[in-house]
C-alpha cells in the first residue's frame, strides 16, 4: 500500500446512540481500497453496528460516513455499492440456490439468461457449481455460507461486508474457509470489511485490525502491532490473552507507573529468575502447558513448552523474561 | 402404585400410548364430524319428487343440474364474487396491521394488538351484525358523520350508483361487504402475523442490501414468505363468507347467498337434496382454490 491509496470507507466522528447507550462512540477510521480490514471486539463493542452503518441498516446519530468519497447520509442500503454476508446467511428459503445468487441482478433488471449465467459462474467461484437447483434448506452450514458469499459477490460490490460469517461453522470448516476467504480476497481485489470476535481469525486473515471496546476503537494497526505491541490493557487481554502487569508491578521493573503487556510464551520458569510466584493451576494444552501463577497479587499465565518441567500446584517458583518481550503500554483503560 | 405401573407400561410400549392418544380424536373426527358431513353430501345425489315432496332415494345428478338454472346459478356467482371481494380487501387491510405487529410491536404494544384484534371475537356475532346494521342505517352514525362533515352529497352519490348503492348503506350490497369484512378481518390478520413473525429481519435487510427497492423487497421476498399465512387467512375469510347466512339476511339487499339458499331449502322447502348440493359448492370451490394455490407454489416457503 505504498501507491496512492483510495479510501474505500471513511468514518469521521461517527456515533450511533440508542437512547443512553452509545453503541458506537465517536469513531474515526479510514479503510483503504483493496485491503482486508477486520473489526475485532467482544459482543456489544460496536463492531457490528459499524458494519451496519456502512451497509445502511443503521443511520449515524452524529458524524459522517463516506464510501469512495460520497457521503452516505440519507442513502438507503439499496443505493450503496456494498454487499453484506450475514451472520445467519439470510438466504431466501423460497428460492433455489441459483435464484438466491441471481437475486441482486434480478432486481437490477439484468435479463434472465445473463443473470443465471453470472450466478452459475459465481457459484463455480465458491466451488458450488452443481448446487444451483437445490433449496438452501438442503445445504450444509458451510455450503450456505458459500452461497451467501456468492450472492454478495455476483453484484461486484466495491466493498464486501462480512458479519461474523464463520461463526456458525465448526472449527475445521472455519479454518478452511479462512484460507479460502483470504485467497478469494487477494484474487478479486475487493475491499473486505470483516467483523469477528475471534482474535485468531482477525489476526490470521486481516491486513489491518481495529480492536473495538465500548463503542470506540481501542487500537488500529497491523496484526503484529496488535499482538506484540498492544496499546491498552484491554487490547493486551482481549487479543491473545497477554498478561497485563499493573503500574505497581511495572514501577518495580522499569521505574514508571505504566501498564505492561507480557505474552504467556515469553515467561520463563528458571531458578535464577528475579520474580517469585505461587502456582495455582496447570492446564495441558497439547503443544504446551499453561501454568497460572500469582505474582505480587497479579495473575500471570505462562505457556511452558513440551519437554520442560511442569511445577506442582501450590509450589513456589521463580520466573523471568527477556526485557524486549515486555511491552510498555501508553494507553490507559 | 397403579398409576406408576401404567406409566411404566406405557413407557415400555410407546405404540400403545399413541393408540390411546389418537383413538378419541379419530373417533370424533372420523365418525361424528366427517361421517355426518358425508351423510349430508350423500343427500345431494338424491332428488325430490316434485309432486309428493318426498325424497327419492335413488342415485341421480338431477339435483346438481338444478344448481345451474339461472336463479340458483346467480346465487352461487354472487356468493363467490362477494367472498373473493371480502378476501382481497381483508388481505389488503390485514397485511400492514400484521406487519406492524410482527415487526415493531413489543411488550405492551403487542398486548394491545392482540386485544384489539381478538376483542371483537369475544362479543356475540349477532350483536355485532345488528350494531353494524344501526351504524349503516339511514339514521345511523355514518350518515350523521357524513352530514356533519358536509359530505352527505358524496355518500348520496355513492348510494345512487346502480349496483353498489341502494336506499341506505344498510340495505346495499356495500353494507353486506363492509360487515363481512369487519367480522372476518381477525381471521386474516392472525395467520399473516404469525407467518411474518417467522421472517427474520435479516431477510428484509438482505434484499435491500442486494439492491432491491422496498417495492421489490415486498414483491420478491416479503410476500412470498408471508404467502402461506395469506392463504391460510384467505381460506378462513373465503369459506366463512361462502357459508354465512346471517349477515346477508340482516344487512343488504334481498338478493340471496348460498348460506341463505341452504337454509331455505332444508328448512321451509324441505328440499334436503338441493340444500346438500348447494353445500357442496363451497367445498368444491375451496378444494379448487387450495389446489391452484399449491400449484402456484404458495406453500414453497413452508
Amino acid at each position: 500500500m505504498e501507491f496512492p491509496m483510495t479510501i474505500a470507507v471513511s468514518f469521521r466522528g461517527v456515533s450511533r446512540h440508542y437512547g443512553q447507550v452509545r453503541a458506537v462512540d465517536n469513531v474515526d477510521v479510514e479503510i483503504v481500497e483493496g485491503e482486508f480490514f477486520a473489526m475485532l471486539g467482544p459482543s456489544g463493542s460496536g463492531k457490528t453496528t459499524c458494519l451496519r452503518l456502512i451497509a445502511g441498516f443503521e443511520q449515524a446519530t452524529r458524524g459522517e460516513i463516506e464510501i469512495f468519497g460520497t457521503s452516505m447520509a440519507g442513502v438507503p442500503p439499496y443505493r450503496r455499492a456494498v454487499n453484506t454476508v450475514f451472520q445467519d446467511y439470510a438466504l431466501f428459503p423460497h428460492l433455489n440456490v441459483v435464484d438466491n445468487v441471481a437475486f441482486g441482478l434480478m432486481v437490477a433488471g439484468v435479463p434472465k439468461a445473463e443473470r443465471l449465467a453470472a450466478a452459475e459462474a459465481t457459484l463455480d467461484l465458491v466451488q458450488l457449481a452443481d448446487y444451483g437447483a437445490r433449496k438452501p434448506s438442503a445445504l450444509s452450514g458451510g455450503q450456505r455460507q458459500r452461497v451467501a458469499l456468492a450472492r454478495a459477490l455476483v453484484n461486484k460490490p466495491r466493498v464486501l461486508l462480512l458479519d461474523e460469517p464463520l461463526g456458525a461453522l465448526d472449527l475445521k470448516l472455519r479454518e478452511q474457509m479462512q484460507d479460502e476467504l483470504k485467497l478469494l480476497q487477494r484474487k478479486l481485489g475487493i475491499t473486505f470489511v470483516f467483523v469477528t470476535h475471534d482474535q485468531g481469525e482477525a489476526l490470521s486473515m486481516a491486513d489491518r485490525v481495529a480492536v473495538f471496546n465500548e463503542g470506540r476503537i481501542a487500537q488500529l494497526g497491523s496484526p503484529e502491532d496488535i499482538y506484540y505491541r498492544p496499546n491498552t490493557p484491554f487490547v493486551a487481554d482481549f487479543v491473545g490473552s497477554a498478561n497485563v502487569l499493573p503500574p505497581h508491578v511495572m514501577k518495580a521493573v522499569i521505574g514508571k507507573e505504566l501498564h505492561g503487556a507480557l505474552r504467556p510464551e515469553a515467561i520463563k520458569l528458571r531458578d535464577d529468575g528475579p520474580h517469585e510466584a505461587t502456582v495455582r493451576t496447570t492446564n495441558f494444552m497439547g503443544a504446551s502447558t499453561r501454568v497460572t501463577m500469582l505474582m505480587d497479587g497479579v495473575q500471570i499465565n505462562a505457556d511452558i513448552k513440551k519437554g520442560h518441567a511442569i511445577p506442582q500446584v501450590g509450589a513456589k517458583v521463580r520466573l523471568g523474561w527477556n526485557d524486549e518481550d515486555l511491552h510498555v503500554m501508553l494507553g490507559q483503560e | 402404585m397403579i398409576v406408576e405401573r401404567i406409566s411404566d407400561t406405557l413407557w415400555r410400549r410407546p405404540k400403545l400410548l399413541v393408540v390411546l392418544l389418537l383413538t378419541p380424536p379419530a373417533l370424533w373426527l372420523g365418525i361424528i364430524y366427517l361421517g355426518s358431513l358425508f351423510a349430508l353430501l350423500a343427500q345431494s345425489f338424491f332428488s325430490i319428487d316434485e309432486f309428493s315432496g318426498l325424497i327419492n332415494y335413488e342415485f341421480t345428478l338431477k339435483t346438481y343440474g338444478e344448481l345451474f338454472i339461472p336463479a340458483n346459478y346467480d346465487i352461487i356467482l354472487r356468493t363467490v364474487t362477494m367472498s373473493a371481494a371480502v378476501t382481497i380487501a381483508a388481505a389488503i387491510i390485514a397485511f400492514p396491521i400484521a406487519y406492524f405487529a410482527a415487526r415493531y410491536a413489543r411488550g405492551r404494544w403487542k398486548a394491545i394488538f392482540y386485544l384489539g384484534v381478538m376483542l371483537p371475537l369475544w362479543s356475540s356475532y349477532l350483536v355485532k351484525v345488528y350494531s353494524w346494521k344501526l351504524i349503516l342505517a339511514k339514521e345511523g352514525i355514518l350518515n350523521w358523520g357524513f352530514e356533519k362533515l358536509h359530505l352527505g352529497w358524496l355518500l348520496q352519490a355513492y348510494l345512487d350508483l346502480p349496483f353498489f348503492g341502494g336506499n341506505s348503506l344498510s340495505t346495499s350490497v356495500t353494507g353486506t361487504f363492509l360487515v363481512f369484512l369487519y367480522v372476518w378481518l381477525p381471521f386474516m390478520i392472525l395467520p399473516i402475523q404469525s407467518a411474518l413473525e417467522r421472517v427474520p429481519v435479516t431477510m428484509i435487510e438482505a434484499a435491500g442490501d442486494l439492491g432491491a427497492k422496498p417495492r421489490q423487497t415486498f414483491r420478491h421476498v416479503l410476500l412470498p414468505l408471508a404467502l402461506p399465512g395469506v392463504i391460510a387467512g384467505s381460506i378462513f375469510t373465503f369459506s366463512l363468507t361462502l357459508g354465512d347466512y346471517i349477515i346477508p339476511q340482516l344487512v343488504g339487499t334481498s338478493r340471496r347467498y348460498i348460506g341463505q339458499a341452504v337454509y331455505a331449502h332444508q328448512g321451509i322447502a324441505g328440499n334436503i337434496p338441493l340444500a346438500a348440493a348447494f353445500a357442496v359448492v363451497p367445498i368444491l370451490i375451496m378444494a379448487l382454490y387450495l389446489w391452484a394455490a399449491k400449484r402456484k407454489g404458495a406453500f414453497d416457503a413452508l
